[in-house]
């Protein structure tokens, strides 16, 4: 190297090459802190079904059951409510619930496998929280046309005493019925559908 | 004593650039000499950063991040830890009062327009640390465990799953769980202790170099700088120290004032500092009767739920953040400050304040039919506000700016 010329074209193929080297080594080191913050085998783990025991459950009555941290209902609904039901068709969303989450064996007016039993899991498909139990009919605060139902008090959403949310209110879908089945007829096993649990 | 003094300055000027540094943010520092009394809250800011940063060091040496020893812990810190209660309610209180002095100073910059040219930088460098500060407030809420922390963080983490395909799995990532859950109290601590706050030092540290990079505004929107004497000092500039720093005190010994008043006699205020529902304990099963963000987050809650869809509710949530970014361009006024612009932009500003004012207090009402077409009708008013601001923002600006600050 006698002569101090400067390769130009050289000198920038090096540049960008150790940058590219560099770029591709830090988006490799990058993964395992990024994958590190996703749900850890543990809490992956910690979703085992549950028992829920409906045999002093009376009509008109709800127990809450957890599951996966969740809060899971059991209602008992009364006849005129299943009648009442049929009728709610035209202030709901998705009344067939062709777009929300439930079993295949719940995928009915009532969305329930035995028509008065009813499951949901009690968080809100809006954003999260859990709706209140609000039974009565045209209470004051909701207005002459509620006919029972749940009531999410973070943003208002409206849903039916089969979880179907109402038209105009913040939440997209229903609520999310979780796979569940009967062991015995007062028994009954959520998180599990079919087989073992 | 004084010239030994002397040779340890010099010894370390030759090594470090201290004197350099003093006179270039604070002793040869030309600030406008007309600054008035809503110039104190840059510098509170900084006195409620540095009280949060202390307050908080302090607190975590009795904290949990636990989802079983959490609560406790802080009911510890509150009342066997000896002055804990002082700490934790320094630290509270001074989570509202940050948002108050930041909400006064970005309403300073908006009304004296000093997010215009040329301080464009300062207005977004300011705007990130709003954001960051956001984050911060919210994660560090989640803390002690209550009902309110618990719900909360459900609900905002929630909004993360509002964006289509990957939001389910980005507010799971974010979680760390299925649920909000001890995977993540312990990341949010992580986050609220260590990496927002560094962030946000390293931030406010841009946002003042890029505002002593162009000079201060002030209250008249004049450019100092056109006019220097032969050394090259504004004309109409001070130093900021002593004159400022010593103003600031003035403004430090109010705030403190009030501070420490709120601290002894209300530290929850009412429920708006510190919410009643986070005196009990997070129930995973239960969500409160009526649930509301902290005050300060109010005008953008409210927003989220005049919408009546999912995603679009938080598409416009987030765009009314965004569009805060958006200011220096948006506004077409030649003039900068609000003293010599026209009817149609006072108007704008006045209907702004009450919009959002509005929005914060319907954003922490239960839901009523009233409320929300109230919600609505603020939001569109907030938006219009931005967006129209290109067509408005010129109209009537034909008063005169004086070239120098007058004496008044």
């Amino acid at each position: 190297m006698s002569e101090q010329v400067v390769d130009k074209r050289r000198r920038l193929f090096l540049t960008a090459a150790a940058t590219a080297v560099t770029g591709v080594g830090a988006a490799y080191v990058a993964v395992p802190f990024i994958a590190s913050m996703n749900p850890s085998d543990r809490a992956k783990a910690a979703g085992a079904p549950v028992e829920a025991d409906i045999s002093k459950l009376e009509p008109g009555q709800l127990i809450r059951v957890e599951w996966r941290g969740k809060p899971v209902w059991v209602l008992k609904r009364t006849k005129e409510t299943l009648v009442q039901l049929e009728e709610m068709t035209d202030m709901l969303r998705d009344a067939g619930s062709d777009e929300s989450e439930q079993p295949e064996s719940c995928k009915n007016v009532t969305r329930s496998i035995k028509p008065e039993v009813f499951l949901a899991v009690g968080i809100c498909t809006h954003l999260g929280c859990s709706p209140t139990f609000r039974p009565e009919v045209a209470p004051e605060d909701l207005g002459a046309d509620w006919k029972g139902g749940f009531f999410c008090p973070c943003h208002g959403s409206l849903f039916d005493l089969s979880g179907r949310v109402y038209a105009g209110v913040p939440a997209p879908l229903n609520l999310v019925v979780p796979p569940h089945k009967y062991v015995t007829d007062t028994r009954i096993l959520i998180g599990s559908e079919g087989g073992q649990a | 004593m004084s010239g030994m003094l002397k040779n340890a300055l010099g010894w370390v000027d030759a090594r470090f650039p201290l004197t350099k540094v003093w006179n270039e943010h604070l002793a040869e520092y030309y600030a406008p000499k007309n600054f008035n009394w809503m110039y104190y809250f840059g510098s509170l800011a900084i006195l409620v950063l540095v009280n949060q940063i202390i307050t908080g060091i302090f607190l975590t040496i009795n904290y949990k991040p636990d989802a079983q020893l959490a609560f406790d812990s802080v009911e510890y810190i509150m009342r066997d830890v000896e002055w804990g209660w002082l700490i934790r309610y320094m630290h509270s209180t001074g989570a509202s009062a940050f948002f108050v002095v930041v909400y006064l100073h970005m309403f300073r910059g908006l009304i004296y327009g000093s997010f215009k040219k040329p301080r464009e930088l300062v207005w977004v460098f300011g705007m990130i640390i709003y954001v960051a500060l956001m984050a911060e407030a919210f994660m560090g809420y989640l803390l002690p465990w209550g009902q309110m922390s618990y719900w909360g963080a459900q609900v905002i983490v929630s909004l993360f799953g509002a964006i289509p395909y990957v939001g389910e799995d980005l507010a799971l990532w974010l979680r760390g769980d299925y649920v909000i859950s001890d995977a993540t109290l312990n990341r949010f601590f992580a986050f609220h202790v260590i990496a927002i706050p560094l962030v946000l030092v390293i931030l406010v540290f841009m946002h003042i170099v890029a505002l002593h990079a162009v000079g201060s505004n002030n209250p008249e929107g004049i450019e100092i700088k056109k006019h220097k004497d032969d050394k090259g000092v504004p004309l109409d500039g001070i130093p900021f120290h002593p004159y400022y720093t010593v103003k600031d005190l003035v403004g430090v010994a109010v705030f403190l004032f009030i501070f420490a008043l709120i601290i002894f006699y209300m530290p929850e205020m009412g429920g708006y500092f510190l919410e009643h529902a986070n005196f009990v304990p997070a129930d995973p099963l239960k969500t409160p009767e009526h649930i509301a963000p902290v005050w300060y987050f109010t005008p953008f809650y409210a927003i989220l739920r005049a919408v009546p869809d999912k995603f679009l509710g938080v598409v416009a949530m987030a765009g009314a953040i965004i569009i805060l970014f958006l200011l220096p361009w948006l506004d077409r006024g030649v003039n900068k400050s609000i003293r010599y612009r026209g009817p149609v932009f006072k108007a704008a500003i006045i209907a702004f304040c009450i919009s959002f004012i509005g929005l914060g207090y319907f954003g922490m009402q239960p839901v009523t039919a009233v409320g929300t077409w109230f919600s609505r009708f603020f939001s569109f008013v907030y938006f219009a506000f931005f967006l129209l601001m290109p067509f408005y923002s010129n109209l009537g600006q034909d008063k005169h700016v004086p070239e120098r600050v007058e004496e008044k």
